[in-house]
């Protein structure tokens, strides 16, 4: 009980972060029309650059710096690169993005090196935070921190389990929350966020408003950028902190977003938890299909035609899970869970 | 306006022989054969090998970009899947178990790829345009990821090994010998690089053409651009299962890094690179692809960061590709104007080599700190030997640099002036030509 409470947490926590990926991409898309292919090696370059003001200004300073320096890299490159590719299209748009995250890629390992770098996460959030204590007597308990020594022994016949929620994942969630409840306050409550709605439908209108919709354009590039590498931070401070961590995250956020809906923000928030629970849940079931149908009856040895098949552990095909989602969201709802294109 | 013809009255086309087709795909067989004469070390005929194969995959996929608007991120499942099909078929021929000559093994990867195209494909292109891109990246990571739970099929870390020496020698053709895989690859590449070209002329070419340009008029006249753009993808599925059993009776080892996203970036980049707007376009890129992979690789470390360069000013500046910029200055050959261009394009290419020295230099050197620093401060580059640890080769290789840059940009000013007084001279000369 204990332990599947902690599992659930796990895979909330993963959800937000890739909402933190997500939100930006989704918000790229939906104004701008421009997948952004090289989201995710935003996200790198926010973990890496994190990782090397730390060790001159410490953590709590590069949590908001790195993710300002990368922002300003975003849209330097809107400026630069993707508004001169506008005219020819989205598929340039998505090339050009494309093109970028081979040269980021190739950019970080020229600097950091090929194999991860040391990340360690800074004093106050090491270590657990919080304990669930599950004993056979008193039923679930709760202790903030690690629990002592005492309160996790085994007494006599009264069995006692603990599990502990690392500290990092729970700054995840809170990094992730605050920062989706000021996104909401920003869109919804700001002047700036009014003009990003209405830039998102009636561009044009926006433009003889007297706005300067491709500033506005810049600024969501560079925001988006933002967020991805706020969530960079965070993520190459909880995992590692590597030349492969953008291709690890790049394609599942692709697949939250069609999940959940193109350029839809509810979507994406729901695609998210979604695909974190999928990812994360699935991993400490340590059955298979050859099981599964033992309970029925059939027994499958090996040499049967489908052995090969169903031996497969459901441990083992978490990393497909996600895309035999996306593949059944498209045959059953091709829209996206919350979504309102039918392009 | 010409007269209907009566009834009865027999109609004339008139069909000239159309002496520069048949110059170019005669010129283009007769490279085929005599390429592995011209080169005739094993290298070069297992390069030869490897383009001919490129080619074909390369066209398969410019089916969807080119011609179909529809850009794939996973189009290596489809050759990967192919080249496993082709070497489990081989495999079964080695048994005894089935009886097909293995010159017809390549045909067991097409159809393997016709197969995954029809299955997987019928899911991807229920969309068009960023989310079918959205679709086919996670169909790649689908069969990536299956790749390492499937063991059996897929051969897990070491690949699938095969004999591509097997079964009664046809005409005294054993494939022992490189060439003679070399000669069968061409002759697939003739003719499905022809079978290509001809799709481009049928009734489904141009409704693929039409579904590129304006899905929402092709609806309207009554085509399903869902149906048009699952018979491309399921061509392309074909072609490019074709161009993987090739690769498998080349190699006769297949990896699960055939099906990765890796190749599948590298197919899009190269297409792009030669030109996805033209036929000719993809085959350029396949020829550079097979250079860059084979050659460049072992040249410097640093490839994958030119190559990505490259790529990110073609798609600012030259969209079309290299096919696009040979096609640009054909036109002024044609206009017989070229020659008032070559000494533009003579600073241009002596400033721009600056900048890659200056640069190249540089690169190389920060590579060398990275990841060979074991090996001493000295470096060979371009011939020079380079101390990196000395601010004389760093302040050298930024003087060129920035000497380059400032002189490219004078060049390319004075270029792009006299290219616009071209081009208007030849739209002038169109207009003429028209009023005669």
């Amino acid at each position: 009980m204990d332990q599947l409470l902690i599992n659930v947490l796990n895979g909330v926590s993963a959800g937000l972060l890739l909402f933190m990926l997500s939100s930006g991409m989704t918000l790229i898309f939906s104004m701008m029309g421009v997948l952004n292919f090289a989201h995710a090696s935003f996200y790198m370059l926010g973990a890496y650059f994190a990782y090397a003001l730390a060790s001159v200004v410490g953590f709590w300073v590069a949590l908001v710096v790195a993710p300002l320096a990368v922002g300003l890299l975003g849209a330097l490159f809107e400026r630069t690169a993707l508004r001169r590719v506008h005219k020819f299209g989205h598929v340039p748009e998505l090339l050009v993005t494309f093109g970028l995250s081979y040269v980021i890629l190739e950019l970080v390992k020229l600097v950091w090196g090929l194999s991860s770098v040391p990340v360690a996460p800074p004093a106050a959030l090491q270590g657990a935070a919080f304990t669930i204590v599950q004993s056979v007597g008193d039923g679930l308990g709760l202790v903030w921190g690690a629990a002592p020594a005492a309160r996790c022994a085994s007494v006599g016949s009264a069995v006692v389990h603990c599990s502990t929620f690392p500290a990092t994942r729970m700054f995840m969630m809170a990094v992730a929350l605050v920062m989706l409840v000021a996104l909401w306050l920003l869109l919804t409550h700001t002047r700036i966020g009014l003009v990003i709605r209405a830039a998102l439908t009636h561009p044009e209108m926006v433009e003889a408003l007297g706005h300067d919709v491709p500033r506005v354009f810049m600024l969501v590039f560079g925001s988006g950028c933002a967020l991805a590498a706020l969530a960079g931070v965070v993520g190459g401070m909880t995992f590692v902190t590597e030349p492969s961590m953008a291709a690890i995250v790049g394609s599942i956020i692709f697949v939250v977003v069609v999940i959940g809906g193109m350029g839809s923000l509810a979507g994406a928030f729901v695609g998210s938890l979604v695909i974190g629970l999928l990812q994360t849940l699935p991993l400490t079931v340590d059955k298979s299909l050859v099981d599964a149908a033992a309970t029925v009856g059939w027994r499958i040895v090996p040499g049967d035609i489908v052995y090969p098949l169903a031996k497969v552990t459901l441990a083992q095909a978490a990393p497909i899970l996600p895309y035999l989602l996306l593949v059944l969201i498209l045959i059953l709802r091709p829209k996206g869970l919350l979504g309102t294109r039918e392009d | 306006m010409a007269a209907a013809p009566r009834a009865g009255s027999k109609t004339y086309h008139f069909k000239p022989y159309n002496v520069g087709r048949w110059f170019v795909w005669g010129l283009f067989a007769l490279v085929l054969l005599l390429a592995p004469r011209l080169w005739t070390s094993s290298f070069a005929h297992t390069m030869l090998s490897q383009m001919g194969i490129a080619i074909i995959v390369c066209l398969a996929y410019n089916v969807l970009l080119g011609q179909g608007g529809m850009l794939s991120f996973g189009h290596a499942v489809y050759s990967g899947l192919g080249s496993f099909l082709a070497i489990h078929t081989l495999n079964l021929i080695s048994a005894g178990k089935l009886a097909l000559p293995v010159s017809l093994v390549p045909l067991a990867g097409g159809l393997a790829g016709l197969l995954f195209a029809a299955l997987l494909g019928y899911v991807s292109t229920k969309k068009a345009g960023t989310t079918f891109a959205m679709i086919t990246l996670g169909i790649g990571e689908l069969v990536w990821s299956m790749s390492l739970m499937l063991p059996e099929f897929f051969g897990g870390e070491g690949g699938i090994t095969g004999n591509r020496v097997v079964g009664a020698p046809v005409l005294g053709i054993t494939f022992g010998p490189q060439v003679q895989v070399y000669y069968l690859i061409a002759a697939y590449c003739f003719v499905s690089t022809a079978a290509l070209f001809a799709l481009t002329r049928t009734p489904l070419g141009r409704m693929l053409n039409a579904v590129r340009d304006n899905p929402e008029r092709v609806e309207f006249i009554g085509y399903s651009t869902q149906q048009v753009r699952y018979l491309a993808f399921m061509v392309s599925g074909f072609f490019a299962g074709i161009g993987g059993g090739l690769a498998a009776l080349n190699f006769e080892i297949v990896t699960a890094e055939v099906v990765g996203a890796a190749r599948s970036g590298a197919y899009l980049l190269f297409v792009f690179l030669g030109g996805a707007t033209f036929f000719i376009g993809p085959i350029i890129g396949a020829v550079l692809m097979v250079i860059a992979l084979v050659l460049l690789s072992e040249l410097t470390q640093a490839w994958l960061l030119y190559l990505g360069l490259v790529f990110l000013f073609m798609v600012m500046y030259a969209p079309g590709g290299i096919a696009s910029l040979i096609m640009m200055n054909l036109r002024l050959a044609a206009f017989g104007k070229l020659g008032r261009l070559w000494t533009g394009y003579l600073a241009l290419a002596g400033t721009a080599f600056a900048i890659l020295a200056g640069a190249g230099a540089m690169l190389e050197m920060i590579y060398h700190l990275q990841l060979n620093a074991a090996l001493g401060p000295g470096m060979k580059f371009m011939g020079a030997t380079l101390d990196t640890t000395s601010a004389d080769s760093w302040f050298g290789a930024a003087f060129v640099l920035a000497t380059g840059v400032v002189l490219f940009e004078l060049a390319r000013r004075e270029f792009v002036r006299q290219w616009g007084t071209i081009q208007e001279e030849i739209e002038k000369e169109i207009k003429r030509r028209e009023a005669l």
